[in-house]
């Protein structure tokens, strides 16, 4: 395989071609739309579907491009793979440069495994403005594969952005309820957060530039090896990060956008925002927030806050959790728990904990976006998500019961499913940095357990009282097939890890020796910067 | 090549694209009051200005490509003056374009209102090429005095009879402070010429001079008026809500950046020595005007009025260019404006046609579900909204105006990272009204006896669609027009002009 991807020079061109592909489907869906535009209802129907199949072929052709990545990728080396660098704009000394390490390799993967099963989960729940609805899904890939790809911040800022404008109009346009409020809302707080990062990039941009011509450069590497900052320039600038990503995260007090905007979005969009976006923040710490400012970051006070923050988060968010009447909130509110958890890893900063906050980003993604799309079926056909009006719906649906089951262990943790490997990495590793902080949280896993099981009890299990109940159908066939996959990852990623984490080890050690490095006072002179 | 600009006939040259479009102006004066009103009439004079427009541009664009200079006199001919000329044009023919539809749709048939435009293009091109402050006085009444006509002229409507007077008189108080302005300069300096007044005050150390402080809060009062930078901006909704939408946009855009020219070229050429004595009044200006105008615009329910103070915010995004006190400050401003001018002057256009039947939308309600009616008008409107939000790819180049402004005030020789801070600050705001633009039309239904814009003209439609490509194109490939503004920024006066000449002729 390595040697047929090597044939075709492979790493020189999939990561642009990724973007580009997304954007053609964009662009295809969009002249679709036009092209088919009728007033006749049927003709509607049928471009419609049309919509939906050329979506999903794209994301589908996606992912097959992508996983060539899986053996293209060299696990002994942290050193950026597959890179393209081209010039963008030279005159503000910003290039069109990607590349990926050992975590983004994961991340992309995740995206591009995740995508053509929202768009299969939103297959028959989307009816108005289908085209428009599929071209917003595909731009929205394009920022998150270029967030995770980026090596030049100018480019990375401008991927960060353009998430925005396509989630707002999804949660917007196709959401519930109270869709305006909760997208103007999502908006309003990201948009809040990444604008003063974007006075912190220009500021390193100019840092890192030509002294003589006053030419900027964004490059990631250019910034790591040459900027030297203050201690209070580099809180600073920490800070103005650090509010961009925690508000993605969202870590605790930042998270009130969260459930509103996962509530009210169409089932896809509560996929993608809680498989793929809020691993945005996470990933946005460990490449670009700690790498840079690794002295602010592990300044002990700012440390401490953001630990104690995020184990409030794991804390708060399971017993928030517990007493959700709604479903989709209380799988909402999980995932501020999930996330303090991944958080908590990234900053207890030892190798094994860093690798556990990576397997819960990755395991989060499949299990939560898989609880998303369970809940949108069975929302489809009920119309509600309140656990009351639910209850022994194994007995009418044994094959969704079999797989509500299956994902809800893999989320609270149980051995032998992905979220056991990512929690005990998290908290074995955490635990030899900041004991109590680790014990706190491990509180976190048992509530876990608690609402979860509470919660698929009440839809499962309880006495089938409902008569409207005793009509659902069982899971179809794309019902059926759009979830194997997800269950597949979840066995393997718990049963046999190892090829995954052999190849985010060199990336995750690499992170954690350049952090340490760079915020012990001896050695702030020579920050193991440039690869 | 130097001209002298003491021979008439080289004086004549400098300013020939004025020339050219002063005197087709006055031609086409002549014309429009040849026959009587009507529309047909109204609309062949209104085209013939657009063709005198492009003719003027394409006559900039050739002296612009012959490199002429002049190294002392009343006239600028440098690269800012011809970038500044083309982005004034610009804004003209837009106004132009639009006007001619706008007004037959609403019975205004003077067709002197075309010609107005012309005058006051004039006056601007002359206020960006100004290099003496009598000059700047004289183009800045010709341009004002056109305007305020404009104002009125939609005689049938007695809001736009209000709008003219408002404006006609807090503008002849503004004049007033500028002239006074003007003479104070000139007794601290004893001299008019901008470029000498920045030696003067170097060679004299008048850095301290409270004639001269005196005179520059004048000359600030008196432009911050013009731009409607807060506390000096009451008039600007007022007035804009009164004139018919397209002089509403030529004002917002075409009368702020005329205005903006000659006060950056002021501000860069003549004081870049005292720049402490300015720099905290230049400061507190941006910053206040920044978010009173963002959180005043937040209540509007008017569209015009929404769009009035998102220009003043607007004024408050330049003024950072112009607290940079660098050229590099002058060249984000260029580049700003031409996202700023194709953005706003497009959404006016979209306003001036989306309403009820084909009429002007003036209540945000008359907006909803438009994407639904309109699906192109819709995107159209999004495009600019998010361009004035400054919001990467969807708001196309307005990010990297934005982008291109907070790096010139952080690259400046003191940096300006708190203004900059409030800028990012204040854009989260103004986030509020120009989201809530994108929520009507995108997310609401369209109310049942709304009926679906007419159809418009092919010179509105050109106009929003032009507007609406560049703006994304520019968005994906900033580098041509960056290179362009940094090549055309003002020259740098006082001391840094000095240490220019004496390297120039040391080397020599």
């Amino acid at each position: 395989m390595t040697d047929f991807l090597a044939s075709t020079g492979y790493s020189g061109w999939i990561l642009p071609a990724l973007l580009a592909l997304l954007v053609l489907g964009a662009l295809v869906v969009w002249v679709h739309g036009i092209v088919t535009h009728s007033d006749d209802p049927a003709e509607q129907a049928r471009a419609a579907q049309g919509a939906r199949r050329i979506t999903l072929a794209f994301f589908v052709a996606e992912f097959v491009l992508s996983v060539g990545l899986w053996w293209a990728f060299d696990p002994s080396t942290s050193a950026w793979q597959a890179t393209v660098s081209v010039p963008w704009i030279d005159m503000w000394g910003s290039r069109f440069s990607v590349g990926i390490d050992g975590m983004s390799l994961m991340m992309v993967l995740l995206t591009t495994f995740t995508m053509p099963l929202a768009v299969l989960g939103g297959w028959t729940s989307v009816k108005t403005r289908v085209h428009a609805y599929h071209a917003m899904l595909l731009l929205l890939t394009v920022g998150m594969l270029g967030v995770f790809m980026a090596l030049d911040l100018l480019f990375f800022y401008v991927m960060w952005e353009l998430m925005l404008v396509p989630m707002y109009v999804i949660i917007g346009v196709w959401g519930g309820e109270r869709r305006i409020y909760a997208s103007v809302k999502f908006f309003i707080y990201t948009f809040l957060g990444s604008l003063l990062m974007l006075v912190a990039v220009v500021y390193l941009g100019i840092k890192a530039g030509d002294p003589v011509t006053g030419t900027p450069n964004f490059s990631y590497d250019a910034i790591i090896s040459t900027v030297q900052h203050s201690p209070t320039a580099a809180l600073w600038l920490f800070g103005a990060f650090f509010m961009a990503f925690a508000v993605k995260v969202p870590i605790f007090p930042f998270h009130t956008w969260l459930p509103d905007a996962h509530v009210e979005a169409p089932t896809a969009g509560s996929v993608v925002l809680a498989a793929l976006m809020l691993k945005l923040g996470t990933f946005g710490f460990l490449r670009f927030a700690m790498p840079l400012f690794p002295g602010a970051a592990m300044d002990p006070a700012v440390r401490m806050t953001i630990i104690t923050l995020a184990v409030i988060g794991v804390i708060y968010g399971s017993l928030v959790a517990l007493v959700q009447p709604d479903f989709k909130k209380l799988v909402a509110y999980s995932s501020v728990a999930h996330l303090g958890m991944a958080v908590l890893g990234i900053f207890a900063l030892t190798r094994e904990s860093v690798q556990g906050a990576m397997m819960v980003m990755l395991s989060h993604g499949l299990s939560t976006g898989g609880l998303f799309l369970l809940i949108g079926m069975i929302y489809e056909r009920r119309h509600t998500r309140l656990f009351s009006d639910y209850g022994g719906i194994a007995k009418v649906m044994p094959i969704y019961g079999t797989l509500l089951t299956v994902i809800t262990l893999a989320s609270i943790g149980l051995p032998g499913t992905s979220g056991f490997i990512a929690e005990f990495f998290v908290l074995i590793g955490a635990f030899k940095t900041v004991p109590w902080m680790t014990f706190v949280a491990t509180i976190g896993v048992i509530l876990g357990a608690a609402y979860m099981l509470w919660a698929i009890q009440r839809i499962l299990y309880n006495p089938l009282d409902k008569r409207e109940n005793e009509e659902m159908k069982d899971l179809n066939w794309r019902e059926i097939g759009l979830m194997t996959p997800i269950i597949i990852a979840i066995l393997w990623l718990g049963l046999y890890p190892r090829p995954i984490l052999t190849r985010m080890e060199a990336s995750t050690t690499r992170f954690v020796q350049q952090v340490e490095a760079g915020s012990s006072p001896s050695a702030t002179a020579a920050v193991p910067g440039g690869r | 090549m130097p001209l002298n600009l003491a021979y008439p006939g080289e004086l004549s040259l400098a300013i020939l694209p004025e020339l050219v479009l002063f005197g087709g102006a006055m031609l086409l004066a002549l014309w429009s009051a040849w026959k009587p009103e009507s529309a047909s009439h109204q609309r062949s004079v209104g085209l013939a200005g657009l063709v005198l427009t492009l003719v003027t541009a394409a006559l900039v664009i050739v002296f612009a490509m012959r490199g002429y200079t002049a190294d002392t006199g009343p006239i600028a001919i440098d690269a800012f003056r011809w970038a500044a000329d083309l982005i004034l044009l610009l804004s003209a023919a837009i106004a132009l374009a639009m006007g001619v539809e706008y007004n037959a749709r609403h019975g205004i048939f003077a067709a002197e209102s075309h010609v107005l435009v012309l005058f006051a293009t004039g006056g601007m091109m002359i206020l960006a090429a100004a290099r003496d402050l009598m000059v700047v006085f004289l183009a800045f009444e010709l341009m004002s005095i056109a305007v305020y006509v404009l104002a009125g002229t939609n005689r049938r409507n007695e809001r736009s009879a209000e709008a003219a007077l408002k404006y006609f008189l807090l503008g002849a108080f503004a004049a007033g402070f500028l002239l006074y302005g003007i003479a104070l300069v000139y007794g601290a300096t004893g001299t008019t010429n901008i470029e000498l007044i920045g030696e003067r005050i170097v060679s004299e150390g008048l850095g301290d001079s409270r004639m001269l402080l005196a005179g520059m809060a004048m000359l600030l009062i008196g432009f911050a008026f013009k731009i409607s930078a807060v506390p000096f901006h009451m008039w600007a909704p007022d007035v804009y809500e009164g004139s018919p939408t397209p002089i509403a946009a030529y004002m917002a855009a075409g009368v702020k950046a005329g205005a903006f020219a000659v006060l950056m070229r002021i501000w860069i050429e003549a004081f870049p020595d005292a720049f402490l004595d300015w720099h905290y009044a230049v400061w507190w200006l941006a910053a206040i005007t920044m978010v009173i105008g963002n959180v005043i615009a937040l209540q509007q329910r008017n569209v015009k009025r929404m769009l009035a103070y998102s220009s003043i915010a607007h004024s408050g995004y330049l003024l950072v260019a112009l607290a940079a006190g660098t050229p590099a400050g002058s060249s984000a401003f260029l580049f700003y404006l031409v996202s700023y001018t194709l953005a706003t002057m497009g959404a006016f256009a979209v306003v001036s046609v989306a309403g009820r039947d084909g009429g002007e939308a003036l209540t945000m309600d008359s907006l909803a579900g438009l994407w639904k009616a309109s699906p192109w008008l819709a995107g159209a409107m999004a495009v600019f909204m998010l361009a004035l939000l400054g919001f990467p790819i969807f708001g196309g180049m307005g990010f990297f105006a934005k982008w291109y402004i907070i790096q010139s005030a952080l690259q400046s020789p003191s940096p300006q990272t708190r203004l900059v801070v409030v800028l990012v600050l204040a854009s989260v705001i103004s986030a509020g009204y120009y989201l809530h633009v994108v929520m009507v039309m995108f997310m609401k239904d369209r109310r049942d006896d709304l009926p679906a814009p007419a159809r418009m003209g092919g010179l509105n439609r050109f106009v929003i669609g032009a507007a609406a490509v560049i703006i994304l194109i520019i968005g994906i490939f900033p580098d041509a027009l960056a290179t362009f503004t940094r090549d055309s920024a003002v020259p740098a006066g006082g001391a840094a002009a000095q240490v220019r000449m004496s390297s120039a002729s040391t080397s020599r």
